[in-house]
């Protein structure tokens, strides 16, 4: 079980590196549903032992929303405003994807020196789901549009995830769903905030949204 | 039962008001709610209720304190948002009643949730039944736009780190076979019961990420950039809930994270890091109050300072957490108060900014008198009640030894009441706007409905009456509220 672990937790890695090197948001939004499949298995690897209905809604829960629901959503989204990539961001790719590859280092060497007081299936759980949200907490810091700064937010959540379930921490489903009933709402009005956006600029870049500060008079 | 009406009930309100077409009608069924949840609130603390849920809800001395004043403030402002039913058939539409409602049904269940994950669940809920409240201004201009971006950005992230956090919490505690396989392993009375065994690496840890999770949520500095916008840019009804209610729930999050520390013998890190952020956003919001150019703005900077006297108050500890719970009370009575007498301000000079505004006491009278009490209310002046309490914190700090703290947290106080005074006083006296120059702004006596005055009055008596004297039941309970939160 841990080789498949190990194969998926991978796999994510290098889902995060694509999205900090890609501009096209067509590539972002299959990444997000990409990792979406990623959760959905990784669910039923880490809970290997108690396959049950539990597990299985908690995986499609997941992977219906965050491989299907939330792409789909987003595609619509980006399909609306005619916008087909992130043109001007504030770190560009090659750095970003530097950026990228010292995080990753950072979280390993971080991962490494954590001592867990519970033996978990793979190795890299806490070093990929830390670099994972760091991956997220940058893509929302240095990019412009409003759209990527939700994908961002999503790969955060997706890492938080990861480690969560990687240690089988049993919260009863109802609050499971809750936190996924969450998300999911969060995501929905952030979509209407978006779409709201963009009829007012033109754009979906966020800078436009600076207007509110102290001292201006 | 009463626990799951309390939550229920305006959650079912909230579903029936989005399909009721009148105005006055979806308000009324408002108004009722909002007296059944204050009435089921009173009644509560004469029946003590079990845990339900094997524990997962519970209300506590703590909880309790909380749920009362956000069930007060509430009440008082639903009350006056009923001048707007008259004025404007389309000021209140369906969703925002709806949302009002969603709203409130959302903070009490993070005052009843006694487990870390509900807890979580309940925040990030007040988060999305809040933000379109922020946006209600939409068609006025983009300004709400980006509030509310930047609202629901900065809180959704903020509150996913205190996701981690719980996360790390349930590591903590997942060594210590507390951490049960029956889903009862982030219960609060579960943690606490096995407090001596959790990870103290661990459990720092995860403090660190609840404090800056959820402080984000309560307006910490500097996790609080979001503050000043959502509240200039919300309705005043919307900044009086999210100033005296929403951030008082989400600093109680904070404290039930402090719970754990104490029992786990961590506390003195834990107040540490407490008192480091709250002599932060004191001094953040000292620096920003000062030549504030928008009214609004400055009262939102002026809840980021008390969120950080709470905070400041739980990391002295001892007598000073006493003087911090009844100084939520003060803050959260006058705050709601000021942001409700705002509105009426708004809703006369239609402008946030201060310069333009002046001759309040010949225009405004009645409001006018509200603004200065208020402004003698939250700036910690004798007579009002939050003189009494953030002298108590201050005596305990000095009683306890932290002379600096005790020395910025003085200057502090100083400098913002010297800010605050300089331009809320401003706008009260002085000759009303000449008519030739700018013939928007009103000059003669406005009328003011009493619905805008009445609710603001009566909280402003109330800090002044606890200035005066704080009623026996009051004070068992704050000192009880204040043990629950301290048991090692």
């Amino acid at each position: 079980m841990a080789a498949y672990a190990d194969t998926l937790l991978i796999f994510l890695v290098l889902s995060n590196f694509f999205l900090l090197g890609s501009s096209w948001l067509t590539v972002y939004i299959r990444l997000v549903s990409i990792q979406g499949v990623i959760l959905c298995l990784l669910t039923f690897v880490f809970h290997k032992g108690d396959i049950g209905f539990h597990t299985i809604t908690l995986a499609a829960g997941n992977g219906l929303l965050k491989g299907l629901v939330f792409p789909l959503l987003l595609m619509r989204a980006v399909r609306a405003v005619h916008i087909k990539r992130e043109i001007e961001p504030l770190v560009s790719y090659g750095t970003s994807i530097v950026i990228g590859t010292l995080s990753f280092c950072i979280s390993m060497w971080l991962g490494a020196g954590l001592p867990l007081p519970i033996p978990v299936v793979s190795s890299l759980v806490v070093p990929v789901t830390l670099f994972t949200i760091l991956t997220g907490l940058f893509l929302i810091v240095s990019r412009n549009k409003a759209i990527t700064q939700v994908i961002g937010y999503l790969i955060m959540e997706n890492g938080i995830y990861v480690f969560g379930t990687a240690f089988t921490l049993d919260a009863p489903l109802f609050v499971e769903l809750g936190i996924l009933l969450d998300i999911f709402v969060g995501i929905g009005i952030m979509g209407i905030i978006m779409n709201h956006i963009s009829r007012e600029f033109d754009s979906l870049n966020v800078s436009k949204l600076s207007d509110l500060r102290d001292w201006t008079s | 039962m009463m626990l799951i009406a309390l939550v229920a009930v305006p959650a079912a309100a909230g579903i029936v008001a989005f399909f009721i077409k009148q105005n006055r009608l979806r308000w009324g069924l408002l108004l009722l709610t909002s007296s059944v949840h204050l009435l089921l609130t009173s009644m509560i603390r004469l029946s003590p209720q079990q845990p339900l849920l094997r524990g997962w809800l519970f209300l506590d001395a703590a909880g309790y304190l909380f749920l009362g004043i956000t069930s007060l403030l509430f009440f008082a402002v639903s009350i006056y948002g009923t001048k707007f039913i008259d004025k404007n058939r389309h000021r209140i539409d369906r969703i925002f009643t709806s949302c009002l409602l969603f709203f409130l049904s959302t903070m009490t269940l993070v005052t009843l949730s006694h487990s870390f994950d509900l807890l979580w669940v309940a925040v990030e809920a007040t988060t999305l039944a809040s933000a379109p409240l922020i946006y209600f201004h939409r068609h006025r201009n983009k300004h709400s736009l980006e509030a509310t971006w930047k609202y629901l950005m900065i809180c959704s992230v903020g509150i996913a780190l205190a996701l981690l956090g719980t996360f790390f919490l349930s590591i903590a505690a997942a060594g210590t076979g507390g951490g049960a396989r029956d889903g009862t392993g982030m219960a609060l009375s579960n943690l606490l019961q096995n407090a001596s065994s959790l990870n103290a690496d661990w459990l720092k840890a995860a403090f660190l990420f609840l404090v800056a999770g959820y402080g984000t949520k309560v307006g910490l500095a500097p996790m609080h950039t979001w503050l000043p916008d959502a509240h200039s840019e919300s309705p005043s009804m919307v900044s009086a809930l999210l100033s005296g209610a929403l951030l008082n729930c989400s600093f109680l999050a904070i404290l039930r994270g402090y719970q754990v520390c104490v029992a786990a013998g961590q506390g003195a890190f834990a107040q540490e890091v407490l008192i480091a952020f709250g002599l932060m956003s004191m001094g953040v919001a000292a620096v920003f109050i000062i030549r504030q150019s928008d009214y609004k703005r400055l009262l939102a900077y002026s809840s980021v300072e008390h969120m950080g006297i709470l905070s400041l108050s739980v990391g002295i500890g001892g007598k000073a957490m006493f003087g911090g719970m009844l100084h939520a009370i003060n803050h959260s009575m006058t705050k709601g108060m000021l942001f409700l007498v705002s509105g009426n301000i708004l809703a006369a000079y239609g402008t946030k900014h201060v310069k333009l505004i002046s001759g309040m006491f010949k225009v405004l009278p009645a409001s006018g008198v509200l603004w200065i009490a208020g402004l003698l209310a939250i700036t910690g002046s004798p007579p009002f009640g939050s003189f009494i309490s953030e002298f108590i914190i201050l005596k305990e700090a000095l009683d306890t030894g932290h002379i600096w703290i005790a020395l910025c947290y003085l200057i502090f106080l100083v400098v913002i009441f010297i800010g605050m005074a300089t331009v809320m006083l401003k706008m009260v006296q002085g000759a009303t706007h000449d008519p030739q120059t700018d013939n928007n702004l009103p000059t003669t006596v406005q009328v003011e409905s009493l619905w805008s005055i009445i609710p603001p009055a009566v909280m402003a008596i109330a800090v002044l009456l606890l200035g005066i004297h704080l009623p026996p039941f009051l004070n068992e309970h704050l000192l009880e509220a204040a043990a629950v939160l301290n048991i090692r």
